[in-house]
């Protein structure tokens, strides 16, 4: 079972939200940078990747209940943007991954994992 | 935040906490302005937590937060100002989202899954890729919409809870 915490480690990545639970499990998995896209399709309890940086990815994280976000790119959100998804327990990894490359990854380590 | 200022109309309240009787409809009312992308989500998530303190079932209160949420963006985006209103009974979760706006000329098209006339803007937020009323029925039971061109839009939208008393 791929955990969070196996996650960052399988993506390079980094937890930019401290103090969230990194023993989640991540089974399911969704990528876009489409928010319409994710509220039409995204399945509760995934993992939402994207290279979106704004607000509004967290409140459509939170909405339908995304165990936690990873963006790609080696993009960083501003500080507001971290606060609110530490205030909504969604936990934001960055990566320096391209969209492809992480999604790689992710499939390679939970060849299981839904999509 | 929205504080919580729902109306109980009914035959009783149990508690000072919200609590729906039998026959008994909690109602409350949320303004949404035009163009306001700050606030974007704020309604929705105010009415999936109410949803829950209620008592609903957590598939309910999420059909019913992302079909909330996608109303109110198309409010944000193209309305000049519009209100939601929220009714829960028992059996039954009740929306009534009404705008004043450009309205739509088409509605089968609007309702087309990808159409859309969401500007740049809208699209580099990642919305407005003509997904928003096609995914609100998706989400609901009963769907009902109707719009004049120069006026506004109504959609009235309604999940059935199963007999389950919220």
């Amino acid at each position: 079972m791929l955990t969070l915490k196996g996650m960052i480690t399988e993506l390079d990545g980094e937890l930019l939200t401290p103090g969230m639970n990194l023993e989640a499990e991540c089974a399911k998995f969704f990528a876009s940078d489409l928010m319409s896209d994710v509220l039409a399709f995204i399945k509760p309890g995934s993992i939402l990747l994207t290279g979106l940086v704004n607000s509004h990815v967290v409140r459509t994280a939170r909405l339908v209940e995304v165990t936690a976000i990873v963006i790609v790119q080696g993009k960083r959100p501003d500080r507001k943007v971290i606060d609110e998804a530490r205030e909504n327990r969604v936990p934001i990894i960055t990566t320096g991954c391209s969209m492809f490359e992480a999604c790689s990854r992710v499939a390679g380590s939970s060849p299981k994992g839904k999509r | 935040m929205f504080h919580v200022r729902g109306v109980l109309q009914g035959r009783r309240v149990l508690s000072e906490r919200k609590t729906i009787t039998k026959n008994s409809v909690f109602r409350q009312e949320f303004p949404i302005k035009g163009g306001d992308f700050s606030r974007a989500g704020e309604v929705s998530w105010a009415i999936k937590n109410l949803l829950k303190e209620l008592g609903l079932s957590t598939p309910v209160a999420l059909h019913a937060a992302i079909a909330t949420y996608e109303a109110e963006l198309n409010i944000i985006m193209y309305a000049w100002e519009g209100r939601l209103v929220l009714s829960v009974s028992p059996g039954r979760v009740q929306v009534v989202v009404e705008d004043s706006g450009p309205g739509i000329e088409d509605i089968e098209l609007a309702m087309t899954e990808g159409y859309s006339t969401a500007t740049l803007e809208m699209r580099e937020l990642g919305f407005g890729a003509g997904m928003g009323l096609a995914n609100i029925k998706k989400n609901t039971d009963i769907f009902l919409i109707t719009s004049e061109v120069g006026r506004g839009t109504r959609l009235e939208f309604t999940f059935l809870t199963n007999g389950q008393r919220p």
